[in-house]
């Protein structure tokens, strides 16, 4: 039945203008964007942005109002949800219910059979360190531990297409880092992993691309380091030593603490900056193009439309 | 063919949960256990009361008379009762206080024009006893009657009236169902569990629903499963949770009843279940649970808490008592018109079938009627219930209004 080997090099996901508005307002406005196999994908936004609209329509838990939605190919169908591990945002289980009967139960349901998901269960709890916990019921877990349980589910039938509704909420700093290095595993075994998120510094290290929603419309979309090339000033970023002095083709110094900004003119290249320094005896400690942060083009984006 | 064996299997799967859940619940188990149970505490308790107050010879009791008319001597041993005559009222006072007598009576000297009889007693009654009254009575009656008629004539005066009502089939045969009020113990003790039971399940399903709505498992069950297989799944485990509950009361209580008649005896000797209500019961008890599972899902797709969820259930599930409130009616007029309308009516019929079966016959199209009625609102109910749900299951926080829902229905 799982048979996705012809998928490889398939589009995991493919949305293409989706439009859903709910009686207040437009959540989704006309998004399109695609996920491929091996990619840590990077949906990202201000709350409220639609990134959860979007993926529940992904996942056809809602219908859109137009546009249309494959993964692997094909409309999301019963066979096609046993392919994808979805994490929701805030998540919960069955209170009661034993670690590896949740597990169970909730695997059983993405049709896998009894013998392999205890197997697999005792792989993932102990590489997660949870193993003496699989016995205890949810509700004596910690929010951590619960939320690793939740992760495990979502993995464990080994999904082709993996989405993440912020999954490093309410996480300490071992568990994120446990689910970082998770996540990178999944990248190398050829998964596709969609990360919805508004922590940016998570997704500057780990996504390969992004997309920037914001009121329902996507702001930006691309390689994230494209993006971030793309949003460079012409300006250099120098820390040194000794006398500075005048600096052909600079426009502008700016200070800021520990070191300075030097603001291009437009006609001359970092390159030509540097040999002119090293020229002129300055000691270098740092140079470096000013690379904006997501952040920063986060916010200037967002900004924009405000 | 694979995919179609798939999709059942999921909804198998939830179906297999959702039984196991609740049969292993507390609510369930008591709910369950306590009919029988609370059945023999009271065939024990009863058995052992009667055990220790019943009295172990009947009890003679003396009562003295003044008659001063002279004729009122013969017939003064009336069953466990002994008249002793007095020669006057002080005499008899005397006796009274005594206590060689229970109580006096005068009969007045012109008792044969006006009957007036002054009874008097120490006790504090609400009325006479009946005993005592018939006693009184047979002792005047015989009196004055022997030797004017016959003996045997006397005895039919005493007691007229010996009705004996059998009850004929149309053929003219015996009627294996008889009526009266041990036709009506079983039926009217069932429904009661029925409503009950379908209360307690329609809460139990919106809180269930609720819960993972809240929680937002219902967001990882439907990235595994569609509304539809969900839906089904839990409302058919609930369903055979019902199944199991109803079978161990409709299996025990014919045992009880046995058990009761052969202890006890007396009245319960005289309960007989209506034909075809093990049948009937059991169909009737599905349906409704069923179809209050069903209407507390679409409830819960659309209720953003337990709590207003459940006054809502509330709202719904109150109309399935109007049967026991005008049970009373429907003794008194059992064909009156507005029972076949509760029959069919899907919320009131399981109650009100079950009642009119105790009381009266029910005829065979009416329940083919209401139990048509039922099983299509049951499907229809779970189709409307699975496009609400889709809608407004993930607006948390907030609940559509009335026209919303409409839409929602019309578009789906």
């Amino acid at each position: 039945m799982r048979s996705w080997e012809g998928t490889a090099s398939m589009l995991a996901v493919e949305v293409s203008h989706v439009v859903k508005s709910f009686a207040d307002k437009v959540a989704v406005n006309d998004l399109s964007f695609s996920v491929a196999p091996g990619e840590i994908f990077g949906l990202i936004g201000p709350n409220g942005a639609g990134k959860t609209t979007t993926i529940r329509v992904m996942m056809d838990i809602i219908k859109p109002d137009s546009g249309e939605v494959t993964i692997f190919g094909e409309k999301l169908g019963e066979a096609t949800k046993d392919k994808l591990g979805y994490l929701p945002e805030e998540r919960g289980l069955y209170k009661k219910l034993s670690v590896l009967d949740s597990i169970t139960y909730l695997a059983s349901l993405k049709g896998m059979d009894r013998h392999s998901v205890t197997e697999r269960a005792d792989e993932l709890l102990s590489q997660t360190d949870m193993l003496a916990s699989r016995k205890n019921k949810i509700e004596e877990l910690s929010r951590g531990m619960g939320q690793i349980i939740q992760f495990i589910v979502t993995i464990i039938h080994d999904p082709q297409l993996v989405i993440l509704d912020e999954p490093f909420a309410g996480l300490d700093p071992v568990n994120t880092e446990l689910l970082k290095g998770m996540l990178g595993d999944l990248r190398k075994q050829g998964k596709a992993v969609i990360l919805s998120t508004h922590q940016m510094n998570q997704v500057e290290e780990l996504c390969d691309r992004i997309l920037m929603v914001n009121n329902g419309r996507a702001v930006l979309y691309g390689d994230l380091s494209e993006i971030r090339s793309r949003y460079q000033d012409n300006s250099v970023l120098l820390d040194f030593q000794g006398e500075l002095g005048e600096v052909p083709g600079v426009a502008e110094k700016r200070q800021h603490r520990g070191y300075v900004e030097l603001v291009l003119d437009g006609k001359t290249t970092p390159q030509q900056v540097l040999a002119h320094l090293v020229g002129h005896g300055v000691v270098i400690n740092r140079f470096e193009m000013a690379t904006p942060s997501l952040n920063e083009i986060f916010l200037k984006e967002v900004g924009k439309n405000r | 063919m694979v995919k179609i064996a798939n999709k059942a299997n999921k909804t198998l799967l939830i179906f297999k949960h959702q039984f196991l859940h609740t049969i292993k619940r507390v609510g369930f188990i008591i709910m369950t256990l306590i009919v029988p149970v609370v059945a023999l505490l009271g065939i024990g308790i009863f058995y052992l009361v009667s055990e220790i107050a019943r009295p172990s010879v009947a009890e003679e009791v003396k009562i003295g008379y003044v008659d001063s008319s002279g004729i009122f001597g013969q017939y003064t041993s009336q069953g466990n009762i002994t008249l002793l005559r007095f020669d006057t009222p002080d005499d008899a006072t005397e006796a009274l206080v005594r206590e060689d007598i229970k109580e006096y009576f005068v009969i007045s000297p012109d008792y044969t024009s006006t009957g007036q009889i002054n009874r008097y007693t120490l006790e504090k009654q609400l009325e006479v006893p009946p005993a005592t009254a018939a006693a009184i009575k047979n002792f005047l009656t015989s009196n004055i009657l022997t030797g004017k008629v016959p003996q045997a004539t006397i005895y039919v005066i005493e007691a007229p009236l010996n009705l004996i009502t059998t009850r004929l089939t149309e053929t003219g045969t015996v009627a294996t169902e008889q009526g009266g009020w041990g036709n009506l113990i079983v039926p009217g003790l069932f429904s009661f569990l029925l409503a009950f039971s379908i209360i307690f399940s329609a809460n139990y399903m919106l809180s269930g629903l609720v819960d993972e709505k809240e929680n937002r498992l219902i967001e990882v069950l439907l990235s595994s499963v569609s509304t539809r297989q969900l839906l089904t799944g839990k409302v058919l485990g609930l369903g055979a949770a019902g199944l199991i509950q109803v079978a161990i009361w409709l299996v025990s209580l014919p045992l009880l009843l046995n058990l009761a008649s052969s202890t006890i005896g007396g009245f319960f000797s005289a309960i007989q279940l209506p034909g075809n209500f093990i049948v009937l019961g059991l169909v009737y008890f599905i349906l409704g649970y069923l179809f209050f599972v069903v209407v507390s899902s679409g409830i819960g797709a659309i209720s953003t808490s337990t709590q207003e969820g459940q006054q809502l259930v509330t709202i719904l599930t109150l109309p399935v008592f109007i049967p026991f409130w005008f049970g009373s009616f429907l003794f008194i007029f059992p064909n009156n018109p507005i029972w076949v309308v509760l029959s069919i009516f899907p919320i009131t019929a399981p109650v009100e079938v079950m009642l009119r079966l105790g009381v009266s016959d029910v005829p065979v199209w009416q329940i083919a009627v209401s139990m048509i009625v039922l099983v299509l609102s049951i499907l229809g109910g779970l189709f409307l219930a699975i496009r609400v749900f889709r809608t407004y299951l993930l607006m948390y926080g907030k609940k559509p209004s009335m026209r919303e829902i409409v839409q929602s229905l019309r578009s789906g």
